[in-house]
């Protein structure tokens, strides 16, 4: 075939391009897998039942903030990497600090505590649910990023799959938070952080055959 | 050549054809597909691979271009998007071949817009081939719309489907096309 008549065709009866196309997907990816996470957490092992207000309520927010900060800044990356000629270096660099902070109040918390009761800090009572749970509801999210990203163009296929992992297992950490019933900031710094992370890296290995276009 | 000389007009071109202009996208690609030419005849110099692949390359990024379109945000610089296009089909294409990138430098952005004129060599794309792997009603569609260049009512009347039902046939059928494009490279190079 010639150039020439892939132009002719290409160009022929040219529809306008409706705006909103790259962002709208993501956003509906997100609810959806945001909305079905919770959905899993509660058919699986459900809400929390000592929940008793105050404290715990106060835990809570602490964790969906962690996470919250971990999606956003995620968000805004993806809807960098899905065009072409965005490597959005700087706002990269964003997705560290949420780790950071949480490491470090981690660490206060438990260099402000006997080291008798380090065990109980850090292992909590659930984390094995905790490890399971994470990644588990991060699936449904995960799926939907992919099928929102493919209709864009993301151009580092790898990176573009490990913040899609990142933002998939930071919902399905949101999520398993409501049942979570460790109030330990150093069991969230290690293992939300961990699990996160974990899903990052499965998105970073399964992206460039995921994505690819 | 100039980049910033061609950024202003390049943009001009891609907003109008976003908003429906079919001549400007067509002075649109015709201008990229020579500095595509240019760019990837340069890159493959390199992993000596002759002209063929180069038009290869230059229609399926063009292709890209067209049907990733939507993914250019009209306040950004429009070369970069293209440059951004350019050099994830040539990386694509040398992970398919197996070559090494190793060697592969970091280019500038001026060099996508390099011109080359050449324009006689023909692909090793059979457009016949692969509009035979497309189902009957796209088929049709494409071959009224794009190939025939009936207008949308036209080609509805003559296919006998709905306006709206021809426009998604149309925009499915050039998706698929790339599609297999991508995938007849891969079978054929593997």
């Amino acid at each position: 075939m010639k150039t020439d008549q892939l132009i002719d065709m290409l160009s022929t009866n040219v529809e306008p391009v409706k705006s909103g196309q790259v962002w709208k997907p993501l956003v509906w990816a997100l609810a959806i897998g945001g909305a079905a996470s919770f959905c899993v957490m509660l058919a699986t092992v459900g809400l929390r039942t000592d929940a008793a207000g105050g404290i715990h309520v106060g835990f809570l927010t602490l964790k969906l903030l962690f996470m919250l900060s971990v999606i956003g800044t995620g968000t805004a990356l993806l809807m960098k990497l899905i065009r072409p000629g965005h490597e959005a270096q700087k706002l990269f660099r964003f997705l560290f600090l949420p780790f950071l902070v949480a490491g470090f109040v981690g660490v206060v918390t438990l260099a402000l505590q006997p080291s008798s009761t380090w065990d109980r800090m850090i292992l909590g009572t659930e984390w094995v649910t905790c490890l399971f749970c994470i990644p588990l509801f991060a699936i449904v999210p995960f799926a939907l990023l992919i099928w929102a990203l493919r209709k864009g163009a993301p151009t580092n296929l790898e990176r573009t799959g490990a913040i899609a992992g990142l933002v998939a297992g930071a919902l399905g950490a949101t999520a398993y938070a409501f049942h979570c019933s460790d109030d330990s900031l150093a069991f969230v710094a290690i293992w939300y952080g961990a699990m996160v992370v974990l899903c990052a890296w499965i998105g970073a290995r399964l992206g460039p055959r995921l994505l690819r276009w | 050549m100039d980049v910033r000389s061609t950024e202003p007009e390049l943009r001009a071109l891609m907003i109008a054809g976003l908003n429906g202009d079919a001549s400007a996208h067509k002075a649109l690609l015709e201008t990229l597909s020579s500095q595509l030419r240019a760019y990837f005849k340069a890159q493959l110099g390199r992993f000596s691979r002759g002209p063929v692949e180069a038009e290869d390359l230059v229609q399926e990024a063009l292709i890209a271009i067209h049907t990733r379109r939507h993914t250019y945000d009209p306040s950004q610089l429009f070369t970069p998007w293209v440059y951004g296009i350019a050099r994830y089909k040539f990386v694509d294409y040398l992970r398919r071949t197996k070559a090494s990138i190793n060697d592969l430098p970091i280019e500038n952005a001026e060099e996508v817009t390099a011109q080359d004129d050449r324009t006689h060599v023909e692909s090793s794309l059979d457009l016949e081939k692969l509009m035979a792997g497309l189902s009957p009603k796209v088929r049709q569609a494409i071959q009224c719309v794009k190939l025939d260049g009936l207008s949308v009512s036209e080609a509805a009347a003559r296919c006998g489907m709905s306006e709206s039902n021809v426009k998604v046939s149309v925009h499915r059928g050039l998706k698929a096309l790339a599609l297999q494009i991508t995938k007849e490279r891969a079978d054929h190079e593997d």
